[in-house]
Order: C-alpha cells, then structure tokens, then sequence
C-alpha cells in the first residue's frame, strides 16, 4: 500500500511546490478569463450569464498548462525517472492528475472570489458545494489534458489539439449561449459535450441561469467522465511499448 | 550481472540494433562505445526498461527486462544523458521524491539520501535549487539520485558529455569508488575515448552491430605497432599509391590516410621520400581505441 500511495503523494506534493515557487503562473491563469468575461458581461450587461462559463476556461488553461509539461518532462525531467521506477504507473497518474487537479481547483477557487459582481448571493453552503463542484471539474479537465499530452511527441501538437478541440469544446459547453437556445446539430453536440453538465452544474449550484439539465445530472455525468479519463490514462500510462518512453 | 541475448529493435523499417549478444560480470565497469546513431541509446531505453525489443532478451540481476520490468527496476539505478532532476527543486526534495518513488521513506530514507549526498560530495548543496548548481554537481546528484535504492547495477548514459574534463574526471572517479566499495556492476554508454579507456570490457557497437569487444589493452593490441596518419590535398591517391609500393591496406577518414604498421617513423621517412609534395603533415601514435573502430568499420567515433 506504502508503495501505491508514497509515489502519488511526492508527485502531487511536488506539483504544488513547483507552483508555489512559480506564483506568476496563476496571474496568467486567471487573468486572461477574467478579462474575457468582464469585456463579454459589461459589455452584453449580463455578467451572470458568462460567468460559469469564464469559470470553466480559468480551470480549463490551469489544467492544459499543467498537462503539456507532461511532454518536456517525459523528454528531460523527472518523468524520466519514474518511467524508470518501480512505483506502479497508476499510482503516478493518480499523482500527477490530483497534483494538477488541485492547482486547477486553487485558481478556480480565485475566480470564485468574483462570483458577487456576477450578482451570486449564496449561502456558506452553496459555496462550500462550489467549491466542491469546481474540483470535479477540474480533474475532469485535468485528466483530459492527460490523456492528450500523453502520446504527444511535442507542445506544438498539444496547442493544436487544444485550439481544435478543447476550445470549440467549451464555445458549445453553455459558457456562451445556453443549450436551451442552441439549433441542430450544434445543440445536439452540447448534449453529448460533457463540458455542457460541468457549466450546469455550476450555474445550478451558485443559483445563475442556463442551469439545466439538474446540478444531480450534471455532477453525475462530470464524475462518470473524470473516471473513465483516469482509467484511460492509467491504461495508457501502462502500455509496453517498442517505442521509447521517453 | 547483465546478460544480452540476440537482441533486435527495430523502429518500423530502420533497424537500430541487430542481434547484439554480450555478458557483464559482477563489479565490472562495461563500455557500449561507438558513434551517436550506433545502437548505443536504443540499447540503453532497452536495458533501463523505457522499451520493449522488438526482438531478443536481457537479463538484468536475474530479471527479465519484458517480463519483469518491475523487479529490474527494484535492482537496477538509472543515470540519464538529459536532466532528469526537476530544476525548480532543491537537491534534497529530488532525493526525497526519488526515494518515495521507491518506496522508501522516514529514518531509512533520510539515512541514505545523506549517506548518498556525502557519497558524492554534495551535502553542502543540499538546500540549494538544482537550477542554480554547474553541469557537474547536477550530475553527481544524478548519480546519488540513482543510488538511493542500493542498486546492483548502474546503467549510465553518456554520463560524461557536456561536462568539461575536470568534471568528467570527477564523475569517473566516484564510479571507480562505487565499483570497489560497493560492488556495484556499471554499464556506460559513451563516444568519448578517454572515458572508455577507464571501462574493465568495452563492446564496439556500429549502426546496431557489435563490431569488436574486448578490454581496451586487447582492442588496442589487435592493431600491430603504431598507426601513421597523413594528411593530404588528395587522400584516395595518396592511399592508391601507398597500396601500390608498400603492399599496405591504408584507410581513408576525410583528408587523411591511415596506415598502421610496424616501426612506423621508418615508414614516415620513406613516404614523404616516395611522394613529395603528397603529404601536407604526418602523424605517429600508439593505437587508440579509435583506431580500432576506424579499421572496423571505416568510419570515425566522433
């Protein structure tokens, strides 16, 4: 068991002092999100309506940032020599995802901060449920970016990734305009986007609009989601392979 | 300690090593010299477990590579030609991470990440952020990072490039000390001739072949007296006119000829007295490894 926990626990510990002595990391982070919703709220005077939405990009950049130095690291860091060590391959994707998870939850828990000029007056319960909220989604999101970086040889191919699928990913998650309202094939895109149930899960529980499918739907299929990544990376992460790990 | 067994990789069409067989006795400190693109990297991903072969076996400290990956990691310590440290820790939280990874953990722990810092000289750069230290102190916290579990073996790659010769000195000797104190088997890859001269056995690897092996003494002793090097505007004539009056096989690297023979300053007199003008310089010098691999293959190390 020592073993099993041990290799997780300094790898998570590990991503948060590397954060914690690179604290530019989060301005970046949260910043440009915030930026966005209030230009897009102020502007279409419904800071309410973006707000989950810019949420979701805050954890989502925080979670792409952490995963892509998966691919440097694998090349020349210290992945090198976990790929080389006895501790399971799960135990350190459990590490490395709940590592990055977490840094992704701290910056989403930043622009939870800001939720009172989106017009939120909720309760210390609800807050407490946010909170909660936001970590699933941010290892959901985390555990994307995993699965992604994993095979990638180099960052460019993960920005392409990220500007052909997880971008447009989230346009049509309800971060923009609701499902409600959504036409055709689009709308039924956002049915099957899983990013839709993280928005509404998120509108739901801080009381905003476009709070539909029910925060137990969206949180069920949020969770759903983040386990079958995590069983994804743990296989992947396994593989023999006759190509070099690093 | 190390046993390799017809091993085969292929990268789709390309083949990187083909059937490559050799031993590695306990304590022995074993070289894979050859160029950079000889096999020598894919043998090392093979031997430290990062891949599979595509064909073939290797047996570290009793454990299959494929089947047992596992237990050869428990046995096995990993020095890698990049950085494997994080740069944004310092040198004690890399060991510490290292030696959860492991396993290890609390006193146990702490005993032999200082036993391992002392080892190398490091202790007074414990709390200092790998980033801020030299190419040598990096890697001698490579090394003590591979030591930490108590291999029985070392696998080192290119653990010698990019530092200077002071530094390359210092990392042989604390592998030197390592072998006697601890008996610890060492396997090097390297293209750099002074440091596979300090190696117990040498295997010459050249576009995935096993071209010679030996000690350096026999590798060197396979070439009879001393190699002469000329250099000149015209190389392959020179070598054609050379083969033509002494009834030499003389090899030609770049703008030089290479001629090994006995009493080799009689020869250097009569070949600047045979062809004048033909020889721009003449070198004499005792056989070098690279020598060996140049009359093997035709081809330089570096």
């Amino acid at each position: 068991m020592n073993s099993f926990i041990l290799p997780a626990a300094t790898l998570w510990q590990r991503e948060l002092v590397r954060f914690w002595r690179q604290k530019s990391r989060v301005l970046g982070v949260v910043a440009s999100p915030l930026v966005f919703w209030l230009l897009m709220g102020y502007g279409s005077n419904d800071l309410a309506r973006f707000y989950a939405g810019a949420l979701v990009l805050t954890v989502m950049f925080s979670a792409i940032f952490s995963t892509i130095s998966i691919i440097e690291d694998r090349r020349e860091g210290f992945l090198l020599s976990m790929m080389v060590s006895p501790a399971p391959r799960t135990s350190m994707v459990l590490g490395k995802i709940l590592g990055a998870a977490t840094l992704a939850w701290i910056q989403g828990l930043i622009f939870l901060a800001f939720a009172p000029l989106a017009g939120v007056h909720v309760g210390l319960e609800q807050v407490l449920l946010a909170a909660g909220a936001i970590f699933l989604v941010s290892f959901t999101l985390t555990g994307l970016g995993f699965v992604i970086a994993w095979k990638m040889d180099s960052t460019s191919g993960f920005h392409a990734i990220m500007n052909l699928l997880l971008v447009p990913m989230w346009m049509v998650s309800g971060s923009l305009f609701p499902m409600a309202t959504a036409q055709g094939v689009i709308r039924a895109i956002m049915w099957v986007n899983p990013l839709t149930y993280s928005i509404s899960m998120l509108n739901g529980l801080l009381g905003l609009p476009n709070a539909s499918p029910g925060p137990l739907t969206s949180a069920a299929v949020t969770v759903g989601f983040g386990m079958v990544l995590l069983i994804i990376s743990g296989l992947i992460a396994s593989q023999k392979s006759t190509k070099s790990a690093a | 300690m190390i046993q390799v067994q017809n091993l085969t990789h292929r990268y789709g069409e390309r083949v990187a090593l083909s059937n490559v067989s050799f031993e590695v006795k306990k304590g022995e400190i074993f070289g894979l010299l050859g160029p950079n693109g000889g096999g020598k990297s894919t043998l090392f991903r093979i031997l430290s477990t990062m891949m599979v072969p595509t064909q073939g076996k290797a047996i570290l400290a009793g454990h299959d590579v494929v089947r047992d990956a596992a237990a050869v990691r428990r046995h096995v310590g990993v020095v890698f030609q990049t950085q494997s440290l994080d740069k944004a820790l310092t040198v004690e939280e890399n060991l510490r991470a290292q030696g959860h990874l492991h396993g290890l953990s609390g006193a146990v722990l702490r005993e032999r990440m200082e036993a391992a810092m002392k080892r190398l000289g490091i202790l007074d750069r414990r709390k200092d952020l790998v980033d801020t230290l030299s190419g040598g102190l990096k890697r001698r916290v490579e090394i003590a990072k591979a030591l930490l579990h108590r291999p029985q073996v070392l696998l080192m790659d290119e653990a010698s490039t990019g530092l200077d010769p002071a530094a390359r000195r210092d990392v042989s000797r604390h592998v030197e000390t390592l072998r006697q104190s601890e008996g610890v088997t060492i396997l090097l890859t390297t293209h750099i001739l002074e440091e596979a001269d300090r190696c117990d056995r040498l295997v010459l690897l050249h576009q995935g072949n096993i071209v010679a092996q030996g000690t350096p003494n026999e590798l060197r002793s396979s070439i009879g007296g001393d190699v002469v090097v000329l250099a000149s505007e015209d190389p392959a004539a020179l070598a054609a006119k050379i083969e033509e009056r002494f009834h030499l096989k003389p090899a030609v690297l770049d703008d030089e000829v290479r001629v090994e023979i006995q009493n080799g300053h009689r020869f250097i007199a009569e070949v600047v007295e045979a062809f004048p003008g033909a020889v721009n310089s003449v070198g004499l010098h005792k056989p070098t490894l690279e020598d060996v691999f140049v009359r093997q293959t035709g081809a330089s190390i570096e």
